[in-house]
């Protein structure tokens, strides 16, 4: 039997991804959320690393360090607002949130 | 990678990342996170991205879900009695993922390409970082300048006013 071909990789990736995409939408949790945010950047990273080993070039690699990198910043900030959003109004629950609404 | 370990590996990864996004207790979510980076970082392994597999475990399953974690305890988060939205909203959410997931599976699933040999030294850490120090030498400082700011903005956010 040969290596798994790049295909299913991209698949669960496109898979991975829909499901973050579904987090997003339908929890009211903003730490959940965020959480789903964190699925979809991996299952880009998936992709990343499976077509640099399919075209065998380090590039792919590079990026998914740099989205690593990024997504450790972004976690930093965001979870330092959604800190202070709670101590202003005692809720995580994204529905409540709406001082920003039109 | 052995298709057949890979089928399994898949099939738990989905099913961690499905609990992520349905349990309704937070925590449990944040460890169903853990699991699926783990596992994602087993592919990584697969694919001969050693460095960047390492780098998985110790970054994301490491420090970030961990300050999630921290998060979720300082805040004392209850369990939510409604953590979802409405059945119609839920609804249409997994019709919209039936059909992404469709079109993006026909679209990548037939995907062919060289799986040739790698090149020697593929996924090391002296690969990486020579790419890292000579063609992306700028974004690399960038990012440096980045997290620095992100620092700064953390605590400036978070701090408690007096």
């Amino acid at each position: 039997m040969g290596p798994t071909p790049l295909g299913w990789y991209l698949t669960l990736g496109a898979v991975l991804f829909a499901i973050g995409v579904v987090g997003v939408v339908i929890r009211r949790n903003v730490i959940v959320i965020f959480m789903a945010i964190e699925l979809m950047l991996n299952a880009v990273n998936l992709s990343f690393v499976a077509i640099a080993r399919s075209l065998g070039s380090m590039d792919g690699q590079v990026i998914v360090f740099f989205v690593m990198t990024v997504a450790a910043a972004e976690v930093a900030v965001g979870l330092a607002i959604i800190l202070a959003v709670f101590r202003n109004r005692e809720t995580t629950n994204a529905d409540e949130l709406t001082l920003l609404r039109w | 990678m052995n298709p057949v370990f890979f089928l399994l590996l898949a099939a738990l990864t989905v099913a961690a990342a499905v609990t992520v996004i349905l349990h309704p207790n937070p925590v449990h979510s944040a460890c169903a996170l853990v699991v699926t980076l783990f596992l994602l970082s087993v592919f990584f392994v697969g694919l001969d991205a050693l460095l960047v597999a390492v780098l998985q475990v110790l970054v994301y399953a490491g420090a970030i879900v961990v300050l999630f974690l921290f998060i979720i305890m300082l805040l004392n988060l209850p369990i939510e009695a409604r953590p979802m939205g409405g059945p119609a909203l839920v609804a249409a959410a997994a019709l919209g993922w039936a059909v992404l997931v469709g079109l993006l599976a026909a679209g990548v699933g037939r995907a062919t390409a060289p799986a040739s040999a790698p090149p020697p030294g593929f996924g090391q850490t002296e690969a990486l970082a020579k790419q890292l120090f000579t063609v992306y030498l700028l974004p690399f400082e960038l990012t440096s300048i980045l997290l620095l700011v992100a620092i700064v903005g953390a605590i400036a956010v978070a701090q408690k006013r007096s």
